[in-house]
């Protein structure tokens, strides 16, 4: 088979595996923990553009993730917005309005410079959901949200809302991807690699950027909103640093710089730390010791396991090593690199 | 013939550039006019400013005096990338290419610089044929097709100064900065790089800084020697060769 039919396998394979969980029995508590996974999958796809593909680090990922939250939270509760589509579009518009002012200030520096103004501008957010109670409700939150209706479908049920987050996340995939394919993906890539060669070379280094900085809103809104959806609580919480942190963990997880490696980042972070915390009170700490043990055994992140325990499972002695060249990232971790292959 | 430019038409014109960091002065009141297919190396002993140069002519440094023109037009106020899209392209004297990505996706990187579709974000670019086949063309001449899908980072030294060169090359550029093309190459190597500069269209203006005597006589027919951050000959190759203070300033008396 070839890789590409492989890739279409395991992929199709996976959604079957997933369309079905709901109807063979699985508790409505782990449909409940899945549908956060694709909710926290489709933020982490879309911080790995930044950060994989474009070598943005980004800690401002939860701000306008709660961005979107908060939009779809404060035109339901105020304005009686409460569509589908309505409620999409806004949490995404938002986020992406939010992003392109952000984009202005942090992208006037670089590197640590860069991660240290996307720290602060997380931080502004945060205060503004916390402080600015008249419109944010300040701790206590938005409640009273409730799940729309797509279409003539009622969705409010776990199962159903369970479907429309796989289908968005699916949908983000194949998009994100698509993106980080074609040839502006390759930009992205290349200023990544070497900012200074891409403006020798006539690309306005800034522009891209700020291009992906504004794609990469756009899929952190939507997640925003179903989580908003998924959660029918928006609180501050939502928007903290903390929570950008562990976007970023997500991503270092499953793999800098492979986007389908965020689902597993997404399943280990959302299942561990709901997991642990029902076992112990230490439970962060356990975390912790996971995501270090992780990091340490596989430093290219949970993917390069994925055709290792396939090779094995085959009785292969060689690991398979993924062909994508999107493999290897933004220096944080050491990608696995691409075989050679001479033609 | 195809390519071959007028003489009298300026390519580049620098006029009284200055650059000064803190107290340091760099680059002290320096005017050049190249000419449309000239081809100009730059010599200097180290610290002369010549990197600081190349650097304010491709916008990436701006001077703290005078004015950069290139054909015809100011462009001191530029930023790098506006002026290669005006066909100003430059290698560098550390190898910097994207080590990463893989041969042909470099290639394809300075080939697409130009064109709408690095905008393109909804079709993979595997389907842009056309660019590969143009990629792969560039990298026949130098014989590196075979290299074509490897990440850049495992070629060989010689090969990825070839690729820095070709980069420049594939951005089909009107002036050429090469930051010392051959730093650091076996001599072997480094007539590889000579010969690949040679068999270039006399149209392409050639700004070349170079410790390569042998380089430097092979290919420029214009020699400028800085020192101390000053133009102190400037002239036809022949008879910088034989200017008395630039063998003492710079080769030593040994030429």
């Amino acid at each position: 088979m070839s890789t590409r039919s492989r890739w279409l396998t395991a992929a199709a394979a996976g959604l079957v595996v997933a369309l079905l969980l709901p109807r063979v029995g699985v508790p409505t508590f782990y449909v409940s923990l899945l549908t956060q996974t694709w909710i926290f999958a489709i933020v982490a796809m879309s911080l790995d553009l930044l950060v994989g593909f474009t070598g943005l680090v980004n800690f401002s990922q939860a701000a306008l993730f709660g961005t979107g939250a908060y939009a779809v939270a404060i035109a339901a509760t105020r304005f009686g917005i409460t569509g589908f589509f309505p409620g999409l579009l806004l949490g995404v518009v938002c986020a992406v309005i939010v992003a392109a002012l952000f984009g202005l200030v942090a992208l006037r520096a670089e590197g640590v410079g860069f991660i240290v103004i996307t720290i602060a501008l997380n931080e502004i957010m945060w205060g503004l959901a916390y402080q600015w109670v008249s419109v944010s409700g300040g701790d206590n939150g938005i409640t009273g949200i409730t799940r729309p209706p797509v279409g003539p479908l009622d969705v409010s049920g776990n199962a159903g809302f369970y479907y429309v987050c796989l289908v968005l996340f699916a949908l983000s995939f194949v998009l994100l991807r698509t993106i980080a394919r074609s040839p502006f993906g390759l930009v992205l890539r290349g200023v990544r690699e070497t900012p200074r060669r891409m403006a020798a070379l006539g690309y306005d280094v800034w522009l891209y950027r700020y291009c992906a900085m504004l794609i990469s809103a756009a899929f952190a809104g939507l997640a925003g909103v179903l989580f908003a959806w998924y959660n029918q609580f928006v609180g501050p919480v939502n928007l903290s640093l903390d929570e950008s942190t562990q976007f970023l963990i997500i991503v270092i997880l499953g793999g800098i710089g492979t986007l389908y490696g965020q689902l597993f980042g997404a399943l280990v972070v959302v299942f561990l730390s709901n997991e642990l915390s029902a076992i112990t009170q230490r439970w962060e700490l356990v975390l912790g010791v996971i995501y270090f043990v992780i990091v340490m055994y596989a430093p290219g992140g949970l993917v390069v396991l994925v055709p290792r325990l396939w090779a094995r499972l085959r009785g292969r002695r060689t690991a398979l090593v993924p062909s994508e060249p999107l493999l290897g990232a933004a220096g944080i971790a050491n990608a696995p690199t691409e075989t050679a292959e001479q033609p | 013939m195809n390519g071959v430019a007028r003489h009298d038409e300026v390519c580049l014109g620098l006029e009284g550039i200055g650059k000064r960091f803190g107290s340091l002065n760099v680059l002290d009141d320096v005017s050049l006019t190249i000419r449309a297919g000239e081809r100009c190396g730059i010599i200097g002993p180290n610290g002369a400013g010549k990197s600081t140069l190349f650097n304010v002519i491709a916008g990436e440094l701006p001077p703290t005096r005078g004015a950069v023109r290139f054909q015809g037009r100011d462009v001191t106020r530029l930023a790098a990338h506006a002026r290669a899209r005006r066909g100003l392209a430059r290698t560098f004297q550390t190898t910097t290419l994207f080590p990463r990505l893989t041969v042909i996706e470099n290639l394809v990187l300075a080939l697409q610089a130009h064109s709408g579709e690095r905008f393109h974000l909804l079709a993979p670019r595997t389907r842009y044929h056309a660019r590969d086949e143009e990629a792969l063309a560039l990298l026949e001449r130098v014989g590196l097709t075979g290299s074509a899908h490897v990440l850049v980072d495992t070629l060989g030294y010689g090969e990825k100064r070839q690729i820095e060169i070709l980069l420049a090359l594939a951005q089909r550029p009107k002036l050429l900065l090469l930051d010392e093309p051959t730093a650091g190459l076996a001599p072997g190597d480094a007539s590889l790089v000579t010969e690949m500069l040679k068999r270039e269209h006399r149209g392409l203006t050639m700004v070349l800084i170079e410790h390569d005597m042998g380089v430097v006589f092979d290919v420029v027919d214009r020699l400028t020697v800085l020192h101390h951050g000053r133009v102190v000959a400037d002239g036809p190759l022949d008879r910088i060769r034989g200017d008395a203070a630039v063998q003492e300033i710079y080769l030593g008396g040994s030429l």
